[in-house]
């Protein structure tokens, strides 16, 4: 079965990691979290990071999201080495290029849909009225339109996550990275979600799904493994593996 | 720059919104800055009232005069050391005023006699007791600020003829007649009839200090005819102009030694006075009340400081993970810094608002209760207090809103 959009060239490199490591010093041990990964993530790509606790999926996660440096090893964030940046330059990275979506949502309780969506813009230095219209347009293209003024907590957890979702998209970010979108769903808006994550994969955004449900992971077309920080296993999903090996 | 600026207006947003979420926190913890800001403000306004009036006071004497007599107003030595001199005599008013006249580019103007001593005043049943009675001309009208609000001071005629009319402070009239009008009612001192010819505009008393409210003229003949047993006598000097008042005190010293015979090489018998030294002699009392006061109120102040940085810190610690949120999506440390002092900064902006209404009402009911405590509040000090409040809140703000902007995403992102 031939699926167009697996016969897509890859897009420009965005993410290359080369051989990076994390280790923290807890006391007296020092944890190694990271021993030495190397990954390389295209443009338009759908990847999912999987792993059982423990294996650095997170911390890795959290070296991909800028939110933290590597101990050693090269990050190279289209093109730019993000190794040797400092908190306000990974800030503007993480403004600009990525699209958070978190576990709990992490939205902000007393501030409107609107007003949540809106915060990445506000940091990204946009004016308010361009930035009220984007952000209502993005909450409009995840079906979110009549919740405008709501906020989180008169929103279902599907909704919070939708909304959270338009917060990551608002700023056109080169990757969205979904970390665990659907540990506080259940099953039928947890599918809502994914469906919603792969609408946006069709639509050209590059998405990152860090799981450690196999199921979640299925969705994506490429799927890592992390065991005690290496990269386990790195293979495309069986119908994606076909057409890369067809057009190689 | 217009990132900034957008910061900025959501930093006021949020702070506003907290400040609504959390009301009996931020009252709470406003207090403590409304009660330093009261303290404080009042005790401004009791210093710079305490300031006037003593200014006020001061400007009975006149800062263009100077007082020749026969000891200094602030002794140095032992008051034995002067009760020795000659008195003062009145006559040396004269003489000093033909030497005015004769001298070219005087920087005297006008000299005028004054005898003077506390003397009771009577009308009717009613008496006032230690009143200063003065005993002067007519020209002590134009070296003086005194003025009339009913009535007239003596003219030249009566101040010559020595006739029997008084002048009288406010306060003395207000004491004597209590419900009559004054002038042309005759009021007696030691048993003498005086007909009241005027009444002096209200001064104000602040302190016990100097006023023109509780003191009584009388032209110099009379004060002379009735009272010349026991009396001290001064002669007052206007000066020409007062930034020259150095040169003002050579000339009049040397007409001073002329008049007394003074041989050259004894040193002066009488004391040059005036405002100044009084003033240099009050200043440092004032400062020091200033700065003692200050100083207390000051420290309740520092107390309300010490709870808007407990309270930032408390909302630092529990919007650990909105603080990692705002990071993720690309917040910068300045962004964070500025939020949680705009918070702090906020809250004591409110509260020195909330302190300053209060002062103020605090105020017209000091000045209600006591009239004659000069106290008003500047605009000067409603603009210090305002700066007050915004630097009470960067300041206590700033500890909490520095450990929340160097947060570590990742594990304030994990803070639970």
């Amino acid at each position: 079965m031939l699926n167009t959009d697996t016969m897509r060239p890859r897009g420009p490199l965005v993410i290359d990691i080369e051989n990076i490591t994390k280790h923290y010093v807890m006391g007296e041990e020092t944890v190694h979290a990271l021993r030495g990964v190397t990954l390389q993530i295209h443009r338009n790509e759908y990847l999912a990071i999987m792993g059982p606790s423990g294996s650095g999926k997170s911390t890795l996660m959290n070296m991909l999201g800028c939110l933290d440096t590597p101990s050693s090893g090269r990050y190279e964030f289209a093109g730019r080495d993000v190794s040797a940046m400092d908190d306000d330059e990974l800030a503007a990275i993480r403004n600009r290029e990525i699209g958070f979506v978190f576990q709990t949502f992490n939205l902000l309780p007393r501030s409107t849909s609107l007003r949540n969506v809106e915060l990445p813009l506000i940091y990204a230095g946009v004016d308010p009225a361009t930035r009220e219209e984007r952000a209502a347009q993005t909450l409009r293209d995840v079906g979110l339109g009549d919740r405008l003024y709501h906020k989180p907590n008169e929103l279902s957890g599907g909704q919070r996550q939708r909304v959270a979702i338009a917060r990551a998209l608002v700023n056109n970010p080169s990757i969205i990275l979904a970390d665990e979108p659907t540990g506080n769903l259940d099953s039928k808006t947890g599918e809502e979600i994914m469906s919603l994550l792969e609408n946006l994969y069709q639509g050209g955004n590059t998405i990152i799904l860090v799981t450690h449900e196999a199921d979640i992971a299925h969705h994506a077309r490429r799927t890592v493994f992390l065991r005690d920080g290496l990269v386990e296993s790195d293979a495309l999903s069986e119908a994606t593996e076909i057409q890369t090996l067809a057009f190689t | 720059m217009k990132r900034f600026l957008y910061e900025l207006t959501e930093s006021w947003k949020i702070a506003a919104a907290q400040m609504h979420a959390n009301k009996t926190r931020s009252m709470l913890t406003a207090l403590g800055v409304i009660i330093g800001i009261v303290a404080v403000t009042l005790m401004g306004t009791a210093i710079s009232g305490i300031s006037t009036g003593f200014d006020k006071s001061m400007a009975v004497l006149g800062d263009d005069v100077l007082y020749v007599d026969q000891q200094p107003w602030i002794r140095k030595d032992d008051w034995w050391n002067f009760r020795s001199r000659k008195k003062i005599k009145t006559e040396y008013a004269d003489s000093i005023n033909r030497m005015i006249s004769a001298s070219q580019n005087s920087n005297l103007l006008l000299a005028v006699p004054v005898c003077s001593w506390f003397r009771s005043v009577k009308y009717n049943e009613n008496q006032v007791n230690n009143v200063y009675t003065m005993g002067t001309t007519s020209d002590f009208i134009a070296i003086s600020t005194v003025d009339c609000v009913k009535g007239r001071f003596f003219n030249e005629i009566e101040s010559r003829g020595g006739a029997n009319v008084i002048v009288i402070g406010y306060d003395v009239a207000d004491a004597l007649f209590p419900s009559d009008d004054p002038i042309d009612k005759s009021v007696l001192i030691n048993g003498q009839p005086f007909k009241v010819i005027g009444v002096n505009t209200r001064q104000g008393t602040f302190l016990g200090l100097f006023s023109w409210d509780s003191m009584v003229a009388i032209p110099l003949p009379a004060f002379k005819r009735y009272f010349s047993a026991k009396s001290e006598s001064e002669i007052r000097v206007k000066v020409k102009d007062k930034t020259k008042l150095p040169e003002a005190k050579d000339e009049l010293t040397g007409y001073v030694r002329r008049v007394r015979g003074l041989p050259p090489e004894k040193e002066n018998d009488f004391a040059l006075n005036e405002q100044q030294a009084f003033k240099s002699t009050l200043d440092p009392v004032k400062n020091s009340i200033a700065i003692a006061g200050l100083f207390i109120t000051g420290l309740s102040l520092f107390v309300g400081a010490i709870g808007i940085m407990n309270i930032t810190f408390v909302s630092v610690k529990e919007r650990t993970k909105e603080i990692g949120t705002r990071k993720a999506l690309g917040a910068r440390r300045r962004t964070i810094l500025l939020q949680f002092l705009i918070e702090s900064t906020a809250l004591c902006l409110v509260g020195g608002l909330i302190g300053l209404t209060f002062a103020f009402f605090m105020c017209l009911g000091i000045g209600a209760a006591l009239p004659s405590f000069p106290i008003q509040i500047s605009f000067g000090l409603v603009v210090t207090s305002m700066i007050v409040s915004v630097l009470t809140g960067l300041i206590s703000g700033f500890a909490p809103a520095w450990t929340a902007s160097r947060l570590d995403p990742v594990t304030a992102l994990r803070y639970e």
